[in-house]
């Protein structure tokens, strides 16, 4: 290091001499090379070698630190569930305007249906309505049960096409039927293979052993559709041979749809008989729409605002979940206050950073004394001193947390002590826990010695003859204190509040078991939302706010006290 | 040298026994739960009978139960499934159905037939709420109270609507941090009819109803989220009374001879099993449903019942639980005069909704 920041200065100084030099030609080396490159090599070198030395820490770090907050935080805005699931109900929806009133047209549920069909065999549809039920009350019962009725418009349709034919409902004859002769068209079915692979998030590789004919794809288009799927899951996921499956029902659904418009008169290719006699005896078939297909499965699929919903979730990325943590949220009319008695986090993002600071400045007024008589004591009583804080440094969070409920309690220590002590009634002990009150004394308490600590370190290197050498010169005590050592402590109180301030932030263990209502963080929100609603984006949008805050205020803290003021020891 | 060969005879079939269940089936297994008082009733009741059947197979205990749903998502994501085996409540386990993340399964295949020939599906009935759900036990939510805080001259309590009658019962109640339950108990204390709680609470104006029924009381309640915090808050004399698990107040009242009392009014059931992690490798999957089989069949259900006081899911255990056990049950008689049945779907939709308005109600 030493070397780069003299070379400057001294190219500088010597900008005269070295404009001679390259008269003469670069400056050599013993070895003949010129000198700044070798110097560059060497330095170079160097920085390699100080780098290879950090490496395994560098790599740790980012391996176990950063990519995985990174990846946690990135969850605040990742939304493809929807696309990906619903990939061309979607697209579709692009055209469907909410504000008309009405449900999406028929051609809209008709790709939902085959959408849905696909994500249900690959049980992905269960997720999305969790995803959408955030958003909307009530669509995760809407899929989960949709999902299970999804065969049996499918299976009506098999039996009224068992009657023209027997074999409808058989393996080999609908992947004869699907095959056809000539050329093939795998691009339908590589299309689908992709499809399910985003949906589930498998790479799903391998020979799907299908690819439908090209004229069956024009005339069936939406059967090919349905059996593609149905071959990528059978082949890819399950395993199984297309051929030998009986294919879904959606493939009949499908079907009878495609039959409608579909002129089978001139097709030639394989089982055209019985695809002949299935559309001669299409008017004989009960046909139901999708949409009231729908509907009797769930009342709610022909409300637009479950669609609204599903239309403005669509896009890849969402700011809905940092707008939800800001007590906010992204409807389908634009970006609106959640209803009042539904706000709490800007409350709570509001209180944990006020009792973070009451916790850090009370660890201030109580650490600083201690601090004081541990640099200041003869090492013999200074040593017992520190032994008492560090004691509760080493015991267990829990364990701490615990007694103070029993100390704080209605029926607890202190309260017994004052009942005793006759200082209040039997009748009206003071309630110290389950409240601000509570976790500010618990967490002071747990939270002192990363105040006290540094605090001691840097009043360890305050000599002692400061204040003497100013009481000498007619300071009083608390002169000599305030204008002489205070000052010099400052870099521990900063430091100490550093670490108290943003450990605080970020408890959740303690005011979830000391906060009661009123005494509870941002944090125990973040870990309900993680662990218990599993609304991981929602969390980690609260997560991203609480960094933001801490780096803002960090950084509000270097522009004011300064960073280099800090000392840890 | 007689015995050397019986000895080496012996060892060469010991050995090739091995190998071939060790084709099939894993020998480990690991098998996650609640800890506590419950785990040693599983431990008891089948896991131990079933290791000395088995003496080559290991069981190894994870007590994450509670943060199951979190965790086997992300073991799921990360790729590496190390549970074979979970307990988990019932609403944890529709969620994880839904996600994916547990295993499908035919009650009539996994399971094993009833003592009297019922088949499983129909000797666990109803009580199989989700395609991936093997319920065990039926426990309930209900209410403990303190003996000795019993005003003089006023009955002990008896009624669900007695935990809101702050004159009558002066004192703290113990209720849990979320909205399940204590809403539909609001409800039912005012005035609305117990088939039509769900119906009511599903509308706004419902939920503003239950929210304002429970902030009469909420200056004299201590919110509880652990299960253990009311056994705990009864104990100390520091509420008067409180809704718990009724396995816990069983063991304030029988085992810590607590001065505690139970009041089963409205008690609201809910279910606890087991559920199989997708994505199992086959011979872990041989072994956890080898292992299912035996211990949810009828005898071993009953026999958890010696252990503590939840009732077996299955109908056919019910005639073998234990006489002295028979009185703590939710499901006895006696006990079970009024029964509220928590509504799953319910709750899976609007979970989320009512639990924000509840947290910011009691935020304010």
């Amino acid at each position: 290091m030493s070397d780069t920041t003299q070379t400057g200065p001294i190219d500088m100084g010597n900008s005269a001499a070295n404009d001679t030099a390259e008269k003469k030609g670069p400056m050599l080396a013993a070895d003949g090379t010129p000198l700044k490159r070798s110097l560059n090599r060497a330095l170079r070198r160097q920085k390699l070698r100080a780098l290879a030395l950090i490496a395994p820490l560098l790599i740790f770090v980012l391996l176990t630190f950063i990519a995985p907050i990174a990846d946690m935080l990135f969850r605040s805005v990742e939304n493809d569930i929807v696309s990906n699931t619903l990939p061309t109900t979607t697209e579709a929806l692009e055209g469907w305007d909410h504000t008309t009133g009405e449900p999406p047209s028929e051609a809209v549920f008709e790709d939902f249906y085959f959408d849905l069909f696909l994500a249900s065999e690959a049980k992905e549809h269960t997720k999305l309505g969790t995803r959408l039920n955030y958003e909307k009350t009530g669509v995760s019962s809407m899929f989960r049960s949709t999902g299970r009725g999804l065969d049996d418009i499918g299976d009506d349709y098999l039996d009224a096409l068992e009657e023209t034919d027997e074999r409808w409902g058989d393996g080999d004859f609908w992947y004869a039927l699907m095959s056809g002769t000539g050329t093939s068209a795998p691009e339908v079915v590589e299309a689908r293979r992709k499809a399910l692979a985003r949906m589930s998030g498998d790479s799903l590789s391998g020979d799907v052993g299908f690819a439908p004919s090209n004229s069956i794809a024009t005339l069936l288009p939406t059967t090919v559709r349905a059996y593609s799927d149905f071959a990528v899951y059978t082949a890819l996921v399950d395993g199984d041979v297309v051929a030998e499956e009986d294919p879904w029902e959606s493939v009949y659904v499908g079907l009878i749809s495609d039959l409608e418009e579909a002129n089978v008169d001139g097709y030639t290719g394989p089982e055209a008989d019985a695809l002949k006699a299935a559309k001669a005896a299409l008017p004989g078939i009960e046909q139901v729409s999708l949409k009231s297909f729908f509907q009797s499965e769930d009342k709610d699929w022909v409300d637009p605002s479950v669609w609204a919903t599903i239309q403005t979730y669509s896009p890849k990325y969402t700011s809905g979940y940092f707008l939800n943590a800001i007590d906010m949220q992204l409807t389908p009319d634009g970006i609106e206050m959640r209803p009042e008695n539904q706000q709490i986090y800007i409350m709570l993002f509001k209180r944990t950073l006020f009792m973070s600071m009451m916790i850090m400045g009370s660890c201030i007024l109580l650490g600083y004394p201690v601090a004081w008589l541990l640099a200041n004591l003869p090492s013999k009583s200074a040593n017992l001193l520190m032994i008492l804080v560090l004691l509760p440094f080493w015991t267990s969070l829990l364990v701490r947390t615990s007694a103070w409920k029993v100390m704080l309690q209605q029926q607890g220590v202190i309260n017994d002590v004052l009942v005793w002590l006759g200082l209040v009634s039997d009748g009206d002990r003071l309630v110290m826990i389950n409240n601000q009150f509570g976790t500010i004394v618990a967490m002071t308490h747990i939270l002192l010695p990363f105040m006290i600590l540094p605090l001691y370190s840097v009043m360890q290197t305050i000599p002692p003859t400061y204040l003497r050498a100013a009481k000498s010169l007619g300071a009083t005590n608390w002169t000599a204190f305030w204008r002489v050592y205070f000052p010099q402590s400052v870099p521990g109180i900063g430091a100490g509040s550093i670490l108290v301030f943003i450990l605080s932030i970020g408890y959740y263990i303690t005011p979830e078991i000391v906060g009661g209502t009123t005494g509870t963080f941002i944090s125990n929100r973040i870990a309900y939302h993680i662990s218990s609603s599993l609304n991981w984006g929602l969390g980690a949008a609260l997560g991203a706010i609480l960094l933001a805050c801490v780096l803002i205020l960090y950084w509000a803290y270097d522009r004011i006290v300064g960073i280099d003021n800090v000392k840890l020891g | 040298m007689k015995l050397t060969k019986t000895l080496l005879a012996g060892t060469a079939l010991a050995m090739t026994a091995g190998v071939a269940s060790a084709q099939d089936m894993a020998n480990d297994m690991t098998i996650v739960s609640w800890g506590g008082a419950y785990q040693s009733s599983q431990l008891k009741a089948y896991v131990e009978p079933y290791l000395e059947m088995h003496p080559e197979v290991s069981v190894t205990w994870d007590e994450s139960s509670n943060e199951a749903v979190a965790k086997l998502r992300a073991m799921n994501e990360a790729g590496n499934i190390t549970w074979d085996l979970v307990d988990v409540v019932a609403a944890d386990a529709i969620r994880l159905c839904d996600e994916g993340l547990a295993m499908e399964y035919d009650p009539d295949e996994l399971l094993a037939e009833g003592d009297d020939g019922t088949s499983a599906s129909d000797d666990f009935g109803d009580l199989i709420v989700s395609d991936c759900y093997i319920p065990q036990i039926v426990y309930s939510t209900t209410f403990g109270y303190r003996t000795d805080m019993v005003p003089e001259g006023v009955d002990a309590p008896s009624n669900i609507c007695d935990v809101f009658d702050l004159e009558k019962y002066p004192g703290k109640r113990a209720l849990e941090k979320r909205p399940i339950n204590n809403m539909e108990w609001a409800l039912l204390c005012d005035g609305v009819a117990k088939d039509e709680v769900y119906d009511v609470l599903a509308t706004p104006e419902g939920q503003e109803q239950a929210l304002a029924k429970l902030d009469t009381i909420k200056d004299d309640v201590i919110w509880w989220s652990a299960g253990a915090d009311t056994p705990q808050l009864l104990a100390d004399g520091e509420v008067f009374m409180g809704s718990t698990y009724n396995g816990r107040l069983y063991s304030v009242i029988e085992e810590q001879d607590q001065p505690v009392g139970m009041m089963w009014d409205a008690q609201v059931y809910d279910l606890d099993g087991w559920i199989i992690p997708e994505g199992l490798d086959e011979a872990h999957l041989a072994r956890v449903k080898d292992f299912i089989m035996f211990a949810t069949d009828t005898q071993r259900l009953a026999d958890q019942a010696k252990y503590i006081s939840y009732g077996p899911a299955r109908a056919s255990s019910a005639p073998l639980v234990p006489e002295e056990m028979k009185q703590h049950m939710p499901t006895d008689p006696a006990n079970a005069e009024n029964t509220f049945l928590y509504n799953y779907e319910f709750w899976a939709d609007y979970r989320d909704d009512i639990d924000a308005k509840f947290q910011s109600w009691l935020a304010q």
